[in-house]
């Protein structure tokens, strides 16, 4: 990097109790090849590249309002300069963390015989120690949800389960003085102004508030945004693209906060998905399973709701229901502001309706009004972690057996999200009973002409994004019967 | 220790993994992690982009001149064979003039790093003249291609006995393939030595297949060529042979620069180069009997054995003898094709062809019973083998230690089999949206080597002055423990503290002409080597100290770190070594071992290929959508026979682990090949093995405690690697018996893997057309 002789032109962040100061480093340099190949910290693993093994996991803690906040994060997709300002934990910090011995989470596994090759087990022994440092007691929907990000080829998984129990009955959390000084050092290295690194073709550049962004913007229009990383990390890591501007949100205050009003819930570009799910469930109860599915906690702690809406990925989960709901989008060019509903965004297969150097500030979401019957559903080959095939939501209001609102909005059945116009026409001002039920399912082959790829023919596709209207059906109308065999528990 | 006379045994312990400690703390050292000198280059592979091609030209001048770029190989700079097929030489290493499929190898680019090689790999410029591609089974069968002639095992007069029976059904489905999604990737660290030799790194299931390889690419002599491997991050049966090109091209890069060359590979590329579980298509014709025992079977096996020989004639001979599975055939045709095809060359993986086998005869009974209108069950006990008659395989092996009947007792009586099965017809009566179904599958494998050759091994023990055991032998670690194994055993015939043994790495300069880690067959033969050296060496010890002190050679015992010798002395192990080493005692063994009775006759398939058989069974309750064909493993029991278990922990583990990966090969793995040859399903975004929330929330998982090997294996333990993975076929058919809860006495037609959309189809399959099939079923 040529120099510009400004300290803050360097990354720190925490490891192992120490200010770690890195300069010379490529902006794109993710964690785990920092890790393996710039300091030769080996425990830490590469499965994938791509965010969908969690072999690579690591911990970040930071401090948020100033409390300390562990998540576990994929090393592999999480360019470096991102955890400026933060702490990192790899598996090689946690015996330090225990005078030398093996952590409780480390001992629980060798006790449970939760490692067969070992390769995966740095990861599961750090995504378990992200819920050991964040939830004392958890229920096994926790302890399942925290790996689910952790795929093992070994074990069947029981044993890693029964660590997770156990790792509380080895040692309970006796790290104060630990976390008194990383808190104290988080302080000293908190980020708080512009922060740029110069590479030879280009920049990167962490605005801190959204003047310094909008200015950013104007001046390099054609720069890459980075936000969580989920989706650009790949275009590193797996299709080897040069980005030499890049513009991080991460540190922009104002896009980081979630704010209500009567009429929306509205959540900022640089809000965690795990943070923007946890205001939209409270919001919207049916959309647990949805959320839970959508992908680990590794991915929902670095990706955010924006950028998932901004990436417009026709098999995306969160914008069908997003839409049902009627979100819409805040775009922010400079100083101008627009307000589109989300489904007019997306003009076609990875083409939005977004001018260059304008981008999504916010997302926001009505708020639930009484009597909406609402559902998403997704289908795909395995419940957790997977893009789905076909992925459905509905939101309707039924005013004395008649539907008088529709909107029906699916994935992965056209180049991007969108509506099922004439379903829901088919729907609205009908009666709420199965023979509406069909002919809006017969309407759908008109709304749709889906594909056949790696994850289902377009047959199946149609067929099945008519059935989940039956199973909507099913569900409100018959609200005893077991319509679906996520968290089915025989009996 | 309280009784210092007291025998320890530390064979049967749940010891943990010897290194958990390690995995835990990520302090484990795989290939990747091994300190690499300054200087070091990394390689990647640029591979053909079509299914199958004439190259009729290939410009690498940009990927030379790519940043960081120091070389580029191909096929010319070979200074030997330039092949890595383990049985037949026709696996090259890079392509030269053709292509077979999308993922081989054309030549590879050594860098400063590895972004560097991998960037530079995507440069290069390779035109094509396309050739027709096969793609499939159904084209590979028309054309009539195939790596290997296709082969029939036949016994008695099954098309007579077919056509007297009183019922006659036919059938069959197709059964996809597996990735091995081991989760550490192929990678080799090639080190070059003083005088041209090599030093190879190499993650891999058969160091001296790698050796052989190595050595005849580069013309050197075996003694040249020195490949290590401490541990692998998983292989099932993925680094078998597949890891060989990899190490050779490593190999080749130092041999060419002077200068190590790692070779790692990215996970999408691994799952374009590398080969998987063979796809097969499998059907049959069959004649049965009202109670539903089978008076004659024509069964037909056609496998997709990809571009290459590869192990698929081992594989799908294999396969042949696993059709029978528990069941007694007395007039039976086996067919088997070998069909060659434009995709990876299909390889090794846990149950080596033997699940795929068994799937069909287990279908079979499914329809069977279907048909009959009986529970699958009984339909599988009217056909298990028998004890002293009905007990001769097809393949003229009499099976002596037939345990399957008790074992699926057992667990019958555990899962409470016949009140859920109650209880589910009634759930299914109430339920319109969502079915359930159960099954219990039996399980019987074959446990050796089919080429018996293979069955055999060594090991080497050294026992330093201080009292301190290296243990080495031919096996490799892969996850499954078998370090662990051998070094209870060693530990229990010297009687010192497992602690004292470390275990090393496997190195061909120790051992030499090792099979590979393969055949579930690892502690079986290297734990029995092992015990020869330590016996070997405590024999030693022995008449040393018997003479030293007077005392007849038995009053010297071993007990648990200390050794009694008459009423002369107690010493611990360590002063005894101390002493045996300054009375002039040698303190190192080998040992070695070749399973015995084995006899097979790869010609006629015919023979006692087989050492003995483990036995399994599984009991699983699955939940559909018959809206969505969604399915949901709820519930499984689970008893499996490891004889007398060296290490139940590990067992467990082993049992567990292969039991989920073979629900996940029947129901979420699915490879899926684009229409010109590109594997689309090439990374975990795309193939989706099994995730924490697939383990049942229900499970009991037992090992057989009244396990005892027939055969005197070592310690009357039996093989558990590849066993239990077919215990998923339990989950198969209960989703079988879910979609048949819509089906009245339909026969279902369902194909693995049994994805949403199979089950859907397989669900409207049996409504639309239950009419037109029942007129096509015969009754005599
Ligand atoms: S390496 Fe697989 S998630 Fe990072
Ligand atoms: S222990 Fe091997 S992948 Fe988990």
């Amino acid at each position: 990097m040529p120099a510009n002789g400004n300290d803050t032109a360097a990354i720190r962040f925490l490891l192992d109790g120490d200010v770690h100061v890195v300069h010379d480093v490529s902006p794109t340099t993710t964690v785990l090849q920092y890790l393996r190949d710039h300091i030769r910290r080996c425990g830490t693993k590469e499965g994938c590249a791509e965010g969908d093994c969690g072999a690579c996991t690591v911990v970040l803690a930071e401090l948020v309002n100033d409390e300390l906040r562990y998540r576990a994060t994929n090393s592999c997709i999480q360019f470096l300069p991102t955890i400026d300002g933060k702490a990192l934990l790899t598996v090689e910090s946690l015996k330090a963390l225990n005078g030398g011995r093996l952590h409780p989470v480390q001992q629980a596994m060798v006790e449970c015989h939760g490692s067969q090759c070992g390769f995966c087990t740095p990861g599961f022994v750090m995504s378990l120690f992200a819920l050991y440092q964040t939830i004392d007691n958890p229920d096994d929907d926790e302890i399942s949800y925290a790996i689910a990000g952790n795929l093992c080829r070994c074990t069947g998984y029981r044993p890693i389960l029964a660590a997770a129990r156990r790792m509380y009955a080895v040692g309970r959390k006796n790290n104060a003085a630990w976390e008194q000084r990383l808190e104290k050092l988080l302080t000293a290295i908190r980020v708080t102004t512009e922060k740029r690194l110069a590479i030879p073709n280009g920049c990167y550049t962490a605005p801190s508030n959204i003047d310094e962004l909008t200015a950013r913007l104007a001046a390099a229009p054609e720069s890459t945004i980075l936000a969580g990383g989920t989706d650009v990390g790949l275009w590193v890591t797996k299709q080897h693209r040069d980005l030499p501007e890049i513009i991080y949100l991460g540190n922009v205050k104002e896009l980081g906060r979630i704010s209500q009003t009567d009429e929306y819930l509205e959540i900022g570009a640089s809000v965690s998905l795990t943070d923007a799910f946890a205001a939209l469930l409270e919001e919207y109860s049916d959309l647990e399973e949805i959320i839970r599915r959508f992908a680990s906690p590794p991915i929902c702690n670095s990706g955010t709701l924006c950028g998932n809406v901004a990436n417009g990925s026709p098999i995306g989960d969160s914008m069908p229901a997003l839409i049902c709901l009627g979100a819409s989008v805040v775009l922010r060019k400079g100083a101008d502001v627009r307000i589109l509903p989300m489904e007019n965004l997306y003009l076609d297969y990875q083409r939005k309706d977004l001018a260059p150097g304008e981008f999504v500030a916010a997302v926001r979401v009505p708020r639930w009004r009484e009597g909406q019957l609402f559902r998403s559903y997704k289908i795909s080959k395995r419940f957790e972690q997977d893009i789905c095939a076909v992925c459905m939501a509905i939101s309707i209001d039924v005013v004395d057996g008649h539907v008088s609102t529709a909107r029906v909005a699916y994935g992965g059945m056209a180049p991007v999200p969108k509506r099922a116009d004439r379903c829901e026409r088919a729907l609205t001002g009908a009666a709420w009973n199965p023979s509406t039920v069909g002919k809006a399912i017969q309407a759908l082959s008109r709304d749709f002409r889906p594909i056949t790829d790696v994850r289902a023919t377009d047959d199946y596709r149609l067929r099945v994004a008519g059935n989940l209207l039956r199973r909507f059906f099913v569900e409100t109308d018959q609200p005893d019967q077991p319509a679906t065999v996520w968290n089915y528990a025989a009996g | 220790m309280n009784d210092l006379t007291e025998t320890r045994n530390t064979v049967g312990t749940a010891a943990p993994h010897e290194s958990a400690h390690l995995h835990v703390s990520g302090e484990a050292r795989y290939t990747d992690d091994i300190p690499v000198p300054d200087g070091t280059l990394h390689a990647a592979i640029g591979y053909s982009l079509r299914a199958h091609a004439r190259i009729r030209r290939m410009v690498l001048s940009h990927v030379e001149a790519a940043p960081g770029v120091v070389a580029v190989l191909s096929a010319a700079d070979i200074p030997g064979d330039n092949n890595h097929g383990p049985v037949v030489h026709d696996d090259p290493i890079f392509a030269a003039e053709f292509v077979e499929y999308v993922g081989q190898s054309l030549f590879a680019v050594l860098a400063t790093t590895r972004e560097a090689a991998r960037r530079a790999a995507r440069l290069a410029s390779v035109e094509y003249v396309d050739l027709e591609p096969v793609l499939d089974i159904d084209t590979a069968l028309a054309q009539q291609s195939f790596v290997l002639p296709t082969r029939t095992l036949a016994r008695g007069e099954p098309a007579a006995r077919i056509k007297s029976a009183r019922h006659r059904l036919s059938g069959g489905l197709s059964i996809g393939g597996q990735d091995h999604f081991y989760l550490e990737g192929q990678v080799a660290l090639a080190e070059p030595g003083e005088d041209a030799t090599m030093v190879v790194h190499s993650s891999t299931q058969h160091i001296s297949e790698v050796q052989r390889l190595v050595a005849d690419s580069l013309c050197l002599p075996a003694t040249d060529v020195l490949v290590q491997c401490r541990r692998m991050g998983g292989g099932f049966g993925g680094k078998e042979t597949q890891a060989a090109l990899i190490a050779c091209i490593a190999a080749l890069g130092a041999w060419k620069t002077g200068l190590p060359v790692k070779l790692t590979l990215d996970r999408d590329d691994d799952m374009h180069i590398t080969g998987k579980r063979h796809p097969f298509q499998v059907s049959y014709e069959v004649g049965f009997d009202d109670a539903g025992r089978i008076q004659g079977a024509r069964l037909t096996l056609a496998s997709n054995c990809g571009r290459s020989v590869d192990l698929s004639d081992a594989i799908n001979a294999r396969a042949m003898l696993h059709v029978d599975n528990c069941y007694y055939l007395s007039d039976v045709e086996i067919v088997s094709h070998r069909c060659k095809t434009n995709t990876q060359s299909h390889t090794a993986f846990r149950g080596f062809g033997g699940p795929q086998g068994m799937l069909l005869i287990e279908c079979v009974i499914d329809d069977i019973a279907r048909y009959l209108d009986k529970d699958p069950l009984e339909v599988r006990r009217a056909n298990f083998y028998g004890q002293d008659s009905r007990n001769v395989t097809p393949y003229g092996m009499t099976v002596e230690d037939n345990i399957i009947e008790r074992i699926v007792g057992e667990v019958e009586t555990t899962a409470g089999y016949r009140d859920r099965r109650k209880a589910i017809a009634e759930f299914n009566a109430r339920n319109d949206i969502l079915k359930r179904g159960i099954a219990l599958t039996p399980v019987k494998f074959g446990i050796a080597f089919v080429a018996t050759h293979l069955n055999q091994t060594g090991a080497l023990i050294h026992v330093y002055n201080d009292g301190t055991v290296l243990l080495n032998h031919g096996g490799t670690e892969m996850g499954q423990g078998l370090h662990t194994k051998v070094a209870q055993v060693v530990a229990q015939e010297l009687q010192v503290d497992l602690d004292r043994i470390r275990c090393t790495a496997t190195d061909t300069s120790k051992v030499p002409n090792t099979s590979a880690t393969a055949a579930s067959s690892g502690s079986d033969l290297n734990g029995k080597a092992a015990q020869a050296a330590a016996v070997t060496i405590r024999d030693r010890l022995i008449a040393f100290a018997a003479q030293k002190y007077g005392v007849d050679p038995a009053a010297v015992i071993f007990h648990a770190g200390t050794v009694t010798i008459g009423s002369k002395a107690r010493l611990s192990f360590a002063e005894l070594v101390h002493e045996a080493y300054v009375g002039r005692v040698s303190l190192s063994a080998t040992g070695y071992y070749r399973t015995p009775k084995i006899k097979y006759d790869p010609v006629t398939l015919t023979g006692r290929p087989f050492f003995y058989f483990a036995y399994g069974a599984a009991a699983s309750e699955v939940v559909i959508d018959t809206l969505t064909g969604e399915s949901r493993l709820l519930r499984v029991d689970i008893l499996h026979d490891v004889g007398e278990s060296l290490n139940p922990a590990i067992d467990l583990g082993q049992v567990e682990g292969g039991f989920i990966q073979g629900v996940g090969w029947l129901t979420s793995e699915e490879l899926w090949w684009r229409d010109d040859g590109m594997l689309m399903s090439h990374a975990p975004s795309t193939y989706k093995i099994p995730t924490s929330y697939d383990w049942p929330d229900e499970f009991t998982v037992n090992l057989v405690h009244w396990g005892r090997n027939k055969e005197q294996t070592i310690y009357r333990s039996k093989a558990v690697g590849e066993p239990p993975l077919m215990l998923s076929m339990s989950v198969f058919h209960a989703i079988r018996d879910a979609i048949a809860a819509t089906a009245g006495d339909q026969p279902v037609q369902l194909d693995a893997p049994a994805t949403p959309e199979r089950i859907l189809a397989a669900l409207e399959a049996v409504g639309i057309q239950s009419s037109s099939r029942a007129a096509a079923r015969r009754t005599n």
